[in-house]
């Protein structure tokens, strides 16, 4: 099928939107004091974690993915790592918190 | 007839509670049974006592295999390793034998046992160190090749003899025994596996290469020379790395959590015979 001039108008003209929405919503660049308020969160929840024995290594690996990346000073990176560390950490204290009852479920009877 | 209607109403709620407190109590000697049940109504074939082998119950290539390595034990150098530390004195002179009944021969499957005495869990693997501890001698890892050669030797002493750990009539042996059974069938680590996941719900199984054994006797020929390994491991290696398997932080070695857990599984497989050291791929 042909394009046409009109269609060609409108495909660039949903580009260039795109690209200005993109280039508005671009967010600054993280900085260190976002690192240690992001980092600071994934250690609480870590440390909760501890608590009720029932820590990830998966939380682990990525608490030192998001130390080594902001050491290098990429500290969006590190950001999102950290972020990252605090959702798993979450995960697994609601797993225990879960299980602390739920295992009965699957006891031989 | 409202009178009535109150009165039956009470009476449902009555009759539904009952069964789920009594599902709710601890209560070994069912738990035991159903156990069992569970166990050899899954595994018509294999003979009770054949449960302590693991894997090789349960998978014919597995067990040539087995056999064949017999011939050359390679848990060998580990128990004549743990027969000359045995006998070796302490700085003060007294030997490992003199901190345990019959002086640590044939004891193996008396542990773990609860003391009501500090109202713990004592593992044979804890009980070592402490008797070097009180006898003015470091500490062993509970993961590495000296505690594994101690109960080795200590296992082949007893080999044949039959579980049998006890639950005293007190409260927290009693809570400890339900604390290893919560522990057991607690789901944990990323892959959200409970050690039941893989021994009782899939034991037989092939997890890639590897079959999974039963829960039924599981710890009955530790400690183990595993071929993974490359080496031997101790009871606490294997619950370390079966936490490390799921993406879970392992515990301390000789953590309460694993003490109980070990003393429930102990107290599932009473009457099996200790079939230690043993080898497993």
């Amino acid at each position: 099928m042909m394009v046409g001039t009109r269609d060609m108008r409108l495909f660039a003209a949903v580009i260039g939107f795109v690209c200005f929405a993109t280039a508005t919503v671009t967010q600054a660049a993280s900085t260190q004091s976002d690192f240690d308020a992001a980092l600071a969160g994934a250690l609480a929840a870590e440390k909760d974690a501890g608590a009720l024995k029932n820590q990830w290594t998966t939380t682990e690996q990525t608490l030192a993915a998001a130390k080594k990346a902001a050491a290098a000073g990429d500290f969006d990176a590190a950001v999102k790592q950290a972020k990252l560390a605090e959702a798993l950490a979450k995960a697994s204290i609601a797993q225990a918190k879960e299980q602390d009852t739920a295992w009965k479920a699957g006891v031989i009877h | 007839m409202l009178r009535v209607i109150a009165v039956l109403i009470a009476a449902l709620f009555l009759a539904g509670a009952r069964p789920a407190a009594a599902a709710d109590a601890i209560n070994p000697d069912a738990d035991f049974k159903a156990f069992r049940d569970y166990f050899t109504k899954k595994f018509p074939n294999v003979p009770l006592n054949d449960f302590v082998n693991g894997p090789y119950s349960m998978d014919a290539g597995l067990r040539k295999q087995w056999e064949a390595i017999e011939d050359f034990p390679p848990y060998d150098f580990a128990v004549d390793r743990g027969k000359d530390m045995f006998a070796t004195p302490f700085k003060n002179g007294k030997t490992y034998g003199d901190c345990f009944p019959n002086k640590g021969i044939g004891i193996r499957q008396d542990y773990p046992y609860f003391d009501l005495k500090t109202g713990e869990v004592i593992t044979l693997e804890l009980a070592l160190n402490r008797c070097r501890e009180t006898n003015g001698e470091a500490s062993y890892s509970y993961v590495k090749d000296e505690m594994a050669s101690l109960t080795a030797y200590m296992a082949f002493t007893s080999r044949g003899k039959p579980f049998d750990i006890k639950i005293p009539n007190d409260p927290r042996a009693r809570a400890a025994y339900e604390n290893g059974a919560k522990y057991f069938y607690s789901r944990r680590g990323q892959l959200n596996f409970s050690c039941a996941s893989c021994h009782v719900q899939s034991a037989g199984e092939h997890i890639r290469t590897e079959v999974l054994a039963p829960a039924l006797g599981i710890l009955a020929a530790m400690p183990i020379y595993r071929s993974e390994w490359g080496g031997m491991g101790t009871i606490s290696r294997r619950f370390v790395t079966c936490n490390s398997q799921v993406r879970g932080v392992p515990l301390d070695p000789q953590d309460e959590n694993y003490r109980d857990v070990e003393y429930y599984l102990s107290y599932m497989a009473n009457g099996l015979p200790i079939s230690g050291p043993g080898a497993r791929p």
